[in-house]
């Protein structure tokens, strides 16, 4: 431990209580890695935050060391936007639990960060309301942490991320001030901060209260899963969906590879020999949705589905989606190890993608199996190996950058949800020009002049900034120092 | 590159004007004028140039009314790139005939028809519309961007998919920025399908507190409309509610929506006020919680107006030379609700007897924000909060 994270350390425990302090290696180990588990660094020490005074202090005091920290929510990103730091303190906020109100007439709730997302939309069902962000983890993974990466979900197709729910944030920036972003009204004057906040990874400061818009329970849901002979099918039909002009509540695709997997986890009984399955989710008010189905229906039929199965009540629903959702772990079951892979690509370009990868797949003799988003044209492919073979993981990666390339070259983006963190630092000059990243990092040195927020992410160089505001400690903080 | 000008911006005299077709152009005049230390004001067709405050010097007048032009119309993906001096009535003839729309309308003085101005104006003023309710503000709609710095570099955030959290969202902080952060040349949005039907139900409101009252019970109802908007006049007025969607399921929801609001409900065409600004020489810009906005239509005086969406507790307040007590006595009570009331437009003796944005959380963040990009504050010095 250095110097400097030592004093930090016992600045804290002074000032929060030994408790709220993790220090020893066995249990530092723990916090090592989020839900990229391949990357895993040992913090040099973990706050537990219980409110935001002690993630004020705690960031506080890392401003005044030039130590660098990292927040973590529930630890389930999938980019290493949580990875912490070797030298540095990893700040937790994951006991930050309260939901502070719940107010169905202004339509918000006002939560802690760490308010798992699926517990904002439970404390407001009673209401008939619920939080429309639903990412596949929704039921571990952190407001904070949505907050950090603008998590999306099956739903954001209609719905929207988490950027157009948020609608304010108190935050601790770099230097510990506590400043608020936003709030229960619609717009506030001067820049929107809470805008560039949203989706910055975690490297802008860390928020201690979230007030989230809240969303009607629509009246009428209806879903079916329609099977086609290969994804070219799939894809035309999402085409002619929506080129009709409909806007589902989702469209999500799975190749037969995909299905084979999910069948192997959880025998949700998609229809057998199928090379490519939709899920298609229309909801609004009932006599809207009625209408809308039923020609979501014919366009299935008139792009070559053999099948479509209607879910005739909720448990039928839960039963056509239990596929769906289960399908990244259920990959376990057909391959010792995978790489989930989150590129976006305009979703006219589905086929010619999605021709590419299969032969890209033969070519290299990578499996890999498709499970997206097809009406935003998020793609997750799941590339898969064993890696006990030699060389094996090498070469999945290799496929794996080579569909990030197939995405940047059709127009689209390296990443469309699990955010860029650690995991595509080196791919953000793929996608971005040297003053593209230098403008963005104009927004980093504005807010963390020190380069001490979650250091080491989303940018693959970190810029050096002219103004360090914190004179008295200018001779600490400067950046070349740090790094 | 630049010739001489007698314009003014906002009673501000002009001394250069320019008029850029090309984002390298904007490079190579913004490259110019750092190194000539001119303060440069941009404008579309200038129908919001005297937002805010007015700038302390105006060197340069960047027209981009020469940069104009649908880059590309990805129907299929409902995505369109586009040059920022385009009229936004260029952008709706455009996607008209795919069946498509910018779900953003615009109320705007001296423009007629649903979208006045142009993209870039439209980004850099960020005019709310009848249609936020369901679609949000330009931010929502924005995916992708093409900026000149203050020093000539140009950046891109963002791209052309909908879904995509690579980088900073420099787009959102650009939004509504009063051309005080950079010059957009190019933007990108989302498009929706156009609705195959629309309906409006309106009915008359004798309160704020009723006002309040029927916007909460749509927030709970199965209606999904896409605008709840009110026509305050005085002590009364009239709420309309857009209801769009496929023609067969119109009826049920419309019929729905006479029966909640009650009364003098009705099925009617659209309101005249619907795309038209509020009157008045000083025009207020509020926001409160949704239950909050009864108490601000109280506290007004008889002889405002106001405009704008009762379901999100945003309205435009128009009014005749008020005094500086009324706005801060409107503000105290938009506090009060978690809101804020600014002013948008207004004559020189209210600018100046009233701070027009009022507090600013987290000004002190803004203004490094503003320090980053443009350290000599040369780009529309002193129109935004704060003196930005």
């Amino acid at each position: 431990m250095t110097p400097r994270l030592s004093a930090v350390g016992q600045t804290l425990r002074d000032r929060l209580g030994a408790q709220r302090i993790v220090d020893d290696p066995t249990e530092l180990e723990t916090y090592a890695c989020d839900g990229l588990a391949n990357i895993r660094v040992r913090p040099g020490l973990v706050v537990l935050a219980e409110n935001a005074a002690d993630v004020a202090a705690a960031v506080g005091a890392c401003a005044d060391a030039g130590v660098p920290f990292v927040a973590r929510g529930s630890g389930t990103g999938l980019s290493g936007g949580a990875l912490p730091h070797a030298e540095g303190v990893l700040i937790v906020t994951a006991r930050m639990r309260k939901i502070v109100a719940v107010d169905p007439d202004d339509g918000c709730a006002v939560v802690q960060p760490g308010v798992i997302n699926l517990d904002v939309t439970r404390a407001a069902a009673p209401y008939g309301l619920h939080y429309a962000p639903d990412p596949s983890s929704q039921q571990i993974c952190s407001i904070g942490g949505n907050v950090a990466e603008n998590s999306g979900g099956a739903h954001c197709l209609k719905y929207g991320f988490t950027a157009h729910h948020v609608t304010g944030c108190s935050v601790v920036t770099p230097d510990g001030e506590q400043v608020r972003l936003g709030g229960r009204a619609a717009e506030y004057p001067g820049y929107d901060l809470l805008g560039a906040f949203i989706g910055s990874e975690g490297t802008l400061g860390i928020t201690t209260e979230v007030t989230v818009r809240l969303t009607r329970d629509a009246e009428s849901v209806r879903t079916l899963l329609a099977g086609f002979e290969s994804t070219d099918d799939a894809g035309a039909a999402v085409s002619a969906i929506i080129g009709d002009g409909v806007v589902p509540a989702a469209i999500e695709m799975m190749d037969a590879l995909a299905i084979e997997a999910a069948e192997a986890a959880v025998g949700c009984g998609y229809p057998a020999g199928a090379g490519a399955v939709l899920v298609v989710e229309i909801d609004g008010p009932l006599a809207e949705v009625e209408h809308t189905f039923a020609a979501v229906q014919e366009h299935c039929r008139a792009c070559g589905a053999f099948e479509i199965r209607v879910a005739a009540d909720d448990n039928e629903r839960t039963l056509i989606w239990r596929g769906r959702k289960s399908a990244f772990a259920a990959v376990g079951r057909i391959s010792p190890n995978y790489i989930v892979q989150d590129g976006v690509i305009p979703r006219t370009a589905l086929p010619e993608v999605l021709r590419a990868m299969t032969e890209l797949s033969a070519a290299s003799g990578v499996r890999v199996a498709n499970v997206f988003h097809a009406g935003d044209g998020n793609l997750h492919p799941l590339v898969l190996f064993d890696g006990r073979v030699e060389g094996a993981e090498e070469r999945a990666e290799e496929v794996s950058g080579a569909i990030l390339d197939l995405c940047i070259a059709h127009g689209g983006s390296i990443t469309g949800e699990h955010g860029v963190g650690v995991d595509k630092a080196k791919h953000m000059p793929r996608m971005f020009t040297d003053d593209d990243l230098d403008t963005m990092q104009l927004v980093r040195c504005a807010f963390d002049p020190a380069g001490i927020c979650n250091p080491g992410k989303v940018f693959p160089t970190p810029r050096l900034c002219g103004e360090v505001p914190r004179v008295h400690h200018a001779e600490e903080t400067t950046p070349a120092e740090i790094f | 590159m630049l010739t001489e000008s007698s314009d003014a911006v906002d009673g501000v005299p002009v001394r250069y004007a320019a008029r850029p077709t090309s984002t390298s152009d904007v490079a190579d005049v913004l490259r110019h004028t750092a190194a000539e230390n001119l303060a440069v004001v941009a404008r579309g067709s200038g129908s919001k140039l005297s937002w805010g405050r007015p700038p302390e010097r105006a060197d340069v007048l960047l027209d981009l009314s020469g940069l104009t032009g649908i880059v590309d119309h990805a129907a299929g993906d409902l995505v369109l790139r586009v040059r920022a001096g385009t009229p936004m009535s260029t952008v709706v003839d455009t996607l008209a005939p795919a069946g498509q729309r910018l779900a953003l309308a615009t109320r705007l003085a001296g423009q007629r028809g649903p979208l006045g101005g142009t993209v870039g104006g439209t980004i850099a003023a960020n005019p709310p519309g009848p249609l936020r309710y369901a679609y949000g503000m330009v931010r929502d709609l924005l995916i992708g961007v093409t900026v000149v710095r203050a020093d000539g570099a140009v950046a891109h955030s963002g791209g052309a998919v909908v879904k995509n959290v690579a980088g900073y969202d420099l787009g959102k902080l650009l939004c509504g920025s009063l051309g005080t952060l950079g010059i957009v040349t190019e933007a990108v949005f989302r498009l929706h399908p156009t609705p195959e039907s629309t309906a409006v139900v309106a009915k008359t409101v004798g309160s704020g507190d009723e006002a309040t009252r029927l916007a909460v019970a749509i927030r709970h109802s199965q209606v999904a409309p896409s605008g709840v908007e009110l026509n305050w006049t005085g002590s009364g007025g009239t709420i309309a509610v857009l209801v769009e969607g496929v023609a067969g399921g119109i009826e049920a929801r419309t019929d729905a929506l006479v029966g909640l609001l009650g009364g003098d409900a009705e099925i009617t065409a659209l309101p005249d006020w619907w795309h038209e600004p509020v009157a008045g020489n000083t025009i207020l810009r509020a926001a409160v919680a949704p239950t909050g906005l009864g108490a601000l239509l109280d506290a007004m005086p008889d002889s405002a107006v106001a405009r704008g969406c009762a379901g999100l507790g945003t309205v435009h307040i128009g009014l005749i030379n008020p005094s500086a007590d009324l706005i801060v006595t409107l503000r105290k009570v938009a506090q009060a609700h978690d809101g804020t009331v600014w002013v948008e437009q207004a004559p020189a003796a209210v600018r100046q007897a009233v701070d027009s944005f009022g507090p600013v959380p987290a000004l002190s963040l803004m203004r490094r924000v503003k320090r980053q990009f443009d350290p000599d504050r040369r780009l529309s010095p002193g129109r935004f909060v704060g003196g930005i």
